[in-house]
């Protein structure tokens, strides 16, 4: 359509400015870009040091996966320079494999990340204990021989829920009936049982608002609540939290704050998933990219090759970019 | 100097705290300054729209003025601007934020909620009893723990509160729901009031009498009628308020008890 | 698309602007249509890639925002001057179609909820769906390629997307007044935590089972989504198109100084707006997956504690909005600079006087907006080192904008000032921005703002330079540019009773709240003050301001009819009616799909009028040296 107008440097270089208008473009545009994620990653800071004592989690991340997928992403950014250089030497099925690679690369680090970390991290129970229950959960929190390090002290405990137990307690009859039949709960000896796996954070607000009901949170806890005094866990470990075979009880009434570990568990999991989702729906967006200078795209190398190479640069440096996005966010959210 | 010249013109609202004089006296300034400027300029400008209009000059000047002048007005408008920022802004900031009061100076909390301002006095012992979000409740509005000693004697006033004359008042601010602001026009204070921080303003009321604190921050539908006031009455009446109704004072607990008694788990910002 | 044009020019760095070679110098007239008689009238006028087609429809949409943005403050206004009293008419209309129990009584009374939302969205649309578009939108696409001499933007498409996306978030926005809640609440500021917990299902009639996706406050986060993407996709186009495909000959420092300003306008966009991205995918977050970004721990809303896991920092928000708005409020200023600068020039006959202080000045604007954005929050708690710095950078920001107004008032002297309507308009904004600026600086300072934060003092401060400011620059804009858009010419004397009726109203308007803002009278009051006693004696100025306002949309309605009978029955205007110097004179008028008809070069600076020995008073750009 804009063929009929022809515009000046779309693919030869200004000669004053040494560059094609795109090229200018998409380094703007990655400007913007760097605003944008300067924006949530400064928020991250501002959130960080707010945080009180023990309420910034470490070591809860999969540290061996995420290098993982550091190395895919940065394995990628070299194969998509690769395609463009096929380009520049026009040699075109060279071009497609590396392009092809590239998207596979990409695609593997969605899979990781969408299939396998995020799932992974909603199966996950934990309950932040109120600061005046703190002593009575003790064998759990470790924080005596925490202080005595002079390490800050633990406030949640995490794991696998196995169950709730509920009780009607002082709660208001009929509002109890209702929920025992919108959830339709056995009674086993006295308790009605809600199965782990039935747990939503929609259950757990309505739990609190069932005021005096009693309710037991049975937990399969992860290593570091089963002994925490071990000095192993002094410092966030690089491994992934293991699953201990200890079982916890935690009462409802001790609970200020409890669910799986969705975004709104918590401020680092807010930021977690906010940066990690906008990253990778910034892949996304490259790997549909590269899908069309893979197929219709590529009908331009024939016409007029140059320009061809020309949008798989810019595409390689908005990748680029992406990347370097993730390199600055793994250390932040897996290691620091 | 007292010239309130321009203040009055524009009805400024009578001052009635010992710093209000430096912000109405600042304000004055800035006020004949840009007066100042703006007569200058716009007699320049009335003048030149008619000297150089098409039937009176039918040909331009191709190099208009040569002129210095306008380097003068931006050196004097630099200039004025750092008296300003200098002479005035500073100090009083600085008097707001670094010279507190110590002994001697009342204390009160003032907790926001929509559409309603709660004051909390700590009572003759002078110390802010322990509160928790588990005890508010219509009647406790902000949720003080009737079975802590130093509570028992705490008061809380809503909508309304009242101050003694001459004597230095630090008022910390926090709001349980959604921002506010506490303006007090008459005193030439102001602050948000923001949930999960506790921030104290101070200033010497010098004038007896009602007067009315504003809600400066948009909350809600309710915002434009969240109005409290307060009363500023003679020391003897509000020292007999402070002891009056209260049961025999309890033996004064630690003075720290106040500073740990903030917002439990709510972290400041 | 190869480009034999190119390597060309990459050989020789000969003419870049050489276009579409298919209009011959001699098919002037003929030449409209001609171009592209084989493009649907869809592609040319409804999904077109030309600059100036969407210059054109930016510029509708955003006078129409701009119309309702309007309407909506004169319901606020009947409000505040009449509190309580049902509307006129236009009450039981909107009582008819529904926008619920909470919003209007049936009589037609307008409730507080109502005047919420009217406040926020009469700031948001005038903002981001009016000004913008119009000064960014309308007047850069248009005349940015034209006067550096380009056949059109550097990305068409992009440009036409950019178009398309902002339209699409202007209805989504305006349409969120029919969601049930209706449309935002939280002013245009949106300051979390209100923010994040208002219009919740089961309040003001939202069903209780109502996706809070679909609730007005978080449409507005949305919809300002589309309008940052918009104006990030414009701001690309200019900057690159400034810096390619400026026409041989057009050094930098022979720019008109308008598209200097939209090229600092288009950095501000490109720079400011992305963190406001972040801060609204993250309100987004709060509202629709409950985390707590903005909320502390511990909020007890009426009464219930607030369900949220807490932890969040509430002045985060108030940071990265102010962080946009700040710039934001100067590309509303600078735009309107360039264009009053362009029409003095033109209507003194004379160049302007210190043309590099304005561009410098205007430049350096734009790195110091970058730094001032915590005058906003001075009472939100602040250090005395940073309250310290803040007031410096405010006041440090003040001087180029002096310098700005000074360099216009002197360049009147010694011109042969014709007073035309365009000129109207362009001068009476001098001491409007002068009012509206000078106001600024108290407030530059926060121990005054103990005083006057929040108050009609800073309402009138901002409206000054807005309304009878950008707004007056954007009709003048209008009234110059008419011409050689469309070809025809506006009715001259409607335009006088528009400028003069205009003039007096908004004084009429904004005066008189210096005064209740001195009196201590906050704004986003929805009984206008009858609350309080210190406000008692300011009421009666109320009644007057609402007058006025209502005044001065009886006086929009001869530019209304003008704008649209001229555009159709007008005079038609010649190729350079206003014996202009600047390139987008050079053109066919209307111009065509590719505007020039030939190569263009440049001879000389913008505002070259009355040359010594020239024969006549204007020497164009694109004239060879006699
Ligand atoms: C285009 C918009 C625009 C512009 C240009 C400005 C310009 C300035 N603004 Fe304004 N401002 C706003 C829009 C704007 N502002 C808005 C929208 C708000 C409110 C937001 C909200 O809360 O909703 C606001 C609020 C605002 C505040 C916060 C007030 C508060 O909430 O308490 C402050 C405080 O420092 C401030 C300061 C300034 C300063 C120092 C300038 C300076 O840049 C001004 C410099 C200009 C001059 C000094 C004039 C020079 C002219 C002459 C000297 C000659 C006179 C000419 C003749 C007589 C012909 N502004
Ligand atoms: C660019 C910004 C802009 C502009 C131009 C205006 C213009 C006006 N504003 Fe607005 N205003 C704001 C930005 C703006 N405002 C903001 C940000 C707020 C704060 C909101 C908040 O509290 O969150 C505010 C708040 C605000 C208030 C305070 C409300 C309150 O606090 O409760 C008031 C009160 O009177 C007001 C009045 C007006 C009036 C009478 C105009 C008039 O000047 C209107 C002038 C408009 C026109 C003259 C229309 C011109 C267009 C045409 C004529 C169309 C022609 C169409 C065709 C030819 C197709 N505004
Ligand atoms: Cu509280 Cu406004
Ligand atoms: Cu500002």
């Amino acid at each position: 359509m804009s063929a009929e107008v022809e515009i000046p440097y779309t693919v030869t270089a200004r000669p004053d400015t040494g560059l094609y208008s795109a090229k200018i473009g998409i380094w703007l545009f990655l400007a913007s870009e760097a605003m944008l994620f300067g924006g949530l990653f400064s928020s991250y800071l501002f959130l960080r040091m707010g945080a009180g004592p023990g309420l910034w989690p470490h070591g809860l991340l999969n540290v061996p996966v995420g290098t993982l997928n550091t190395a895919i992403l940065i394995l990628s950014s070299v194969t998509v320079v690769m395609a463009w250089a096929a380009l520049k030497m026009r040699q075109f099925s060279k071009y497609r494999r590396w392009m092809a690679t590239t998207i596979g690369l990409a695609l593997v680090f969605l899979g990781i990340k969408l299939i396998y970390e995020y799932p992974q991290k909603f199966g996950h129970f934990g309950a932040y204990i109120k600061p005046e229950a703190l002593a009575k959960y003790e064998p759990y929190l470790g924080n005596n021989y925490l202080a005595s390090k002079g390490l800050s002290r633990r406030v949640e405990i995490t794991g696998h829920l196995h169950s709730i137990h509920l009780e009607a307690g002082t709660a208001d009859k009929p509002k109890f009936e209702a929920f025992i039949k919108k959830h339709d709960l056995k009674e086993e000896h006295g308790v009605y049982v809600i199965e782990g796996k039935e747990y939503t954070s929609k259950i757990q607000k309505e739990l609190d608002s069932l005021k005096g009901s009693k309710a037991e949170y049975e937990v399969k806890l992860d290593a570091v609540n089963a002994d925490p005094t071990n000095p192993v866990y002094d410092s966030p470990s690089l491994w992934p939290a293991k699953l201990s075979d200890k079982e916890a009880k935690i009462d409802k009434a001790d609970i200020r704050w409890a669910g799986m570990f969705t975004p709104e568990h918590s401020s680092f999991f807010s930021v977690y998933f906010t940066i990690t989702g906008l990253h990778a729906l910034h892949i996304v967006g490259g790997v549909v990219v590269f899908l069309y200078f893979l197929g219709p795209g590529s009908a331009l190398y024939k016409r007029n090759p140059e320009h061809l190479a020309n949008r798989v640069e810019c595409a390689g440096l908005y990748w680029h970019f992406v990347d370097l996005v993730w390199i600055l966010a793994f250390p932040l959210f897996y290691l620091l | 100097m007292q010239l309130a010249l321009i203040n009055e013109l524009l009805g400024i609202p009578p001052a009635a705290s010992e710093h209000a004089p430096l912000v109405d006296n600042m304000l004055e300034f800035a006020h004949w300054f840009m007066l100042v400027l703006f007569v200058g300029w716009f007699t320049y400008f009335v003048y030149a729209l008619w000297r150089f209009r098409k039937s009176k000059n039918p040909k331009a000047s191709y190099h208009g003025v040569k002129t210095k002048v306008s380097t003068h007005v931006e050196v004097g408008v630099v200039m004025i601007e750092a008296v300003l920022l200098l002479g005035f802004a500073l100090p009083i900031w600085s008097a707001r934020v670094n010279e507190f009061p110590g002994e001697g100076a009342v204390h009160v909390r003032a907790y926001g909620q929509q559409f309603l301002w709660n004051f909390w006095y700590p009572g003759p012992d002078g110390v802010f009893g322990k509160r928790s979000n588990e005890f508010v409740s219509g009647s406790n509005p902000v949720g003080l723990d009737k079975n802590d000693q130093a509570a028992k004697d705490d008061r809380v006033l809503a909508g309304a509160m009242r101050l003694p004359v001459n004597r230095a008042v630090i008022i910390e601010l926090t709001s349980k729901d959604v921002i506010h602001n506490a303006s007090f026009a008459n005193f030439r204070i102001a602050h948000d009031a923001i949930p999960g921080s506790l921030v104290p303003i101070w200033f010497t009321p010098n004038k007896l009498g009602d007067f009315e604190i504003i809600c400066g921050q948009l909350c809600g539908n309710g915002h434009y009628s969240m109005k409290a006031t307060v009363t500023i009455e003679p020391a003897a009446d509000f020292n007999a308020w402070v002891k009056g109704s209260a049961p025999a004072a309890p033996a004064a607990a630690p003075k720290t008890a106040a500073a740990t008694a903030g917002l439990d788990g709510g972290h400041s910002l | 698309m190869t480009n034999p044009a190119d390597d060309a020019s990459f050989a020789g760095g000969a003419a870049p602007a050489v276009t579409g070679r298919h209009h011959a110098p001699a098919e002037h007239g003929a030449h409209a249509g001609h171009a592209h008689d084989e493009l649907s009238f869809w592609r040319k006028y409804i999904f077109s890639v030309d600059h100036k087609v969407i210059g054109i429809q930016y510029l509708v949409t955003g006078l129409v925002f701009l119309l309702v943005g309007f309407s909506m403050m004169l319901l606020m206004r009947w409000q505040l001057a009449y509190p309580g009293q049902p509307i006129p008419v236009i009450g039981k209309l909107l009582h008819g179609i529904r926008i619920g129990e909470a919003f209007i009584t049936p009589d037609g009374a307008m409730k507080p909820d109502f005047y919420n939302s009217l406040g926020a969205m009469h700031g948001t649309l005038m903002v981001f769906l009016g000004v913008v578009p119009v000064a960014f939108g309308a007047f850069g696409n248009y005349l940015v390629p034209l006067m550096i001499g380009a056949p059109d933007m550097s990305f068409p498409k992009l440009n036409m997307m950019s178009y398309w996306t902002n339209f699409l978030g202007s209805v989504m926005m305006i349409s969120s007044f029919l969601l049930p809640g209706g449309a935002a609440k939280s002013g245009w500021t949106s300051y979390s935590p209100l923010a994040s917990i208002a219009d919740q299902p089961g309040t003001l009639g939202i069903p209780d089972a109502w996706p809070i996706l679909f609730t007005g406050q978080t449409w507005w986060i949305l919809s300002m989504v589309f309008m940052i993407t918009s104006s990030l996709l414009g701001s690309v186009n200019i900057i690159v198109t400034v810096v390619q495909l400026r026409a041989p000959g057009m050094t930098w420092m022979r720019l008109p100084v308008l598209v200097w300003v939209q090229f600092i306008t288009a950095y501000l966009l490109l720079l400011a707006f992305p963190p406001l991205e972040s801060a609204a995918i993250m309100q987004f977050m709060d509202r629709v997956f409950n985390t707590s970004f903005f909320s502390p721990e511990g909020l007890i809303v009426s009464g219930l504690p607030l369900e949220k896991g807490g932890g969040g920092s509430v002045l985060l928000w108030q940071h990265l909005f102010w962080f946009l708005a700040h710039p934001e409020v100067y590309v509303l200023i600078l735009p309107a600079i360039g264009i009053v600068a362009e029409i003095i020039a033109n209507n003194t006959r004379k160049p302007l006087w210190s043309y590099k202080s304005l561009v410098f000045s205007a430049a350096a604007v734009g790195v110091l907006s970058f730094m001032v954005w915590a005058h906003h929050m001075y009472l939100t708690g602040m250090g005395i080192k940073i309250a310290a710095f803040f007031q410096t950078t405010t006041v440090l920001i003040s001087i180029p904008s002096v310098v700005i107004v000074t360099a216009l008032l002197i360049s009147l002297w010694g011109g042969s000032i014709r007073f035309t309507v365009p000129m109207l308009f362009a001068v009476a904004f001098l001491p409007m921005f002068g009012i509206g600026g000078l106001t600024g600086i108290p407030l530059a300072f926060n121990s005054i703002s103990l005083l006057l934060h929040d108050t009609y003092y800073v309402i009138s401060h901002f409206h000054y330079v807005v309304a009878p400011g950008t707004i007056f620059a954007l009709f003048a804009g209008v009234y110059y540019w008419f011409p050689k858009a469309v070809g025809r010419k506006l009715n001259d004397f409607w335009g006088r009773v528009h400028f003069f009726g205009s003039f007096i109203c908004m004084n009429g308007i904004f005066m008189p709240m210096f005064l209740q803002g001195m009196g201590g009278m906050h704004r986003r009051w929805y009984d206008g003050g009858a609350t309080y006693e210190l406000a008692k004696p300011l009421l009666h100025y109320n009644v007057v301001i609402s007058w006025s306002a209502f005044g001065l949309l009886l006086f929009q309605i001869p530019f209304i009819i003008n704008f649209i009978y001229s555009a159709f029955k007008g005079p038609k205007a010649s190729d350079n009616p206003w014996h202009a110097t600047t390139l987008e004179w050079n053109t066919p008028t209307p111009p065509g799909h590719g505007n020039f008809t030939g190569p263009v070069t440049v001879y000389r600076g913008p505002n070259e009028y009355s040359v010594p020995g020239a024969a006549r008073d204007y020497s164009p750009q694109w004239e060879a040296k006699a």
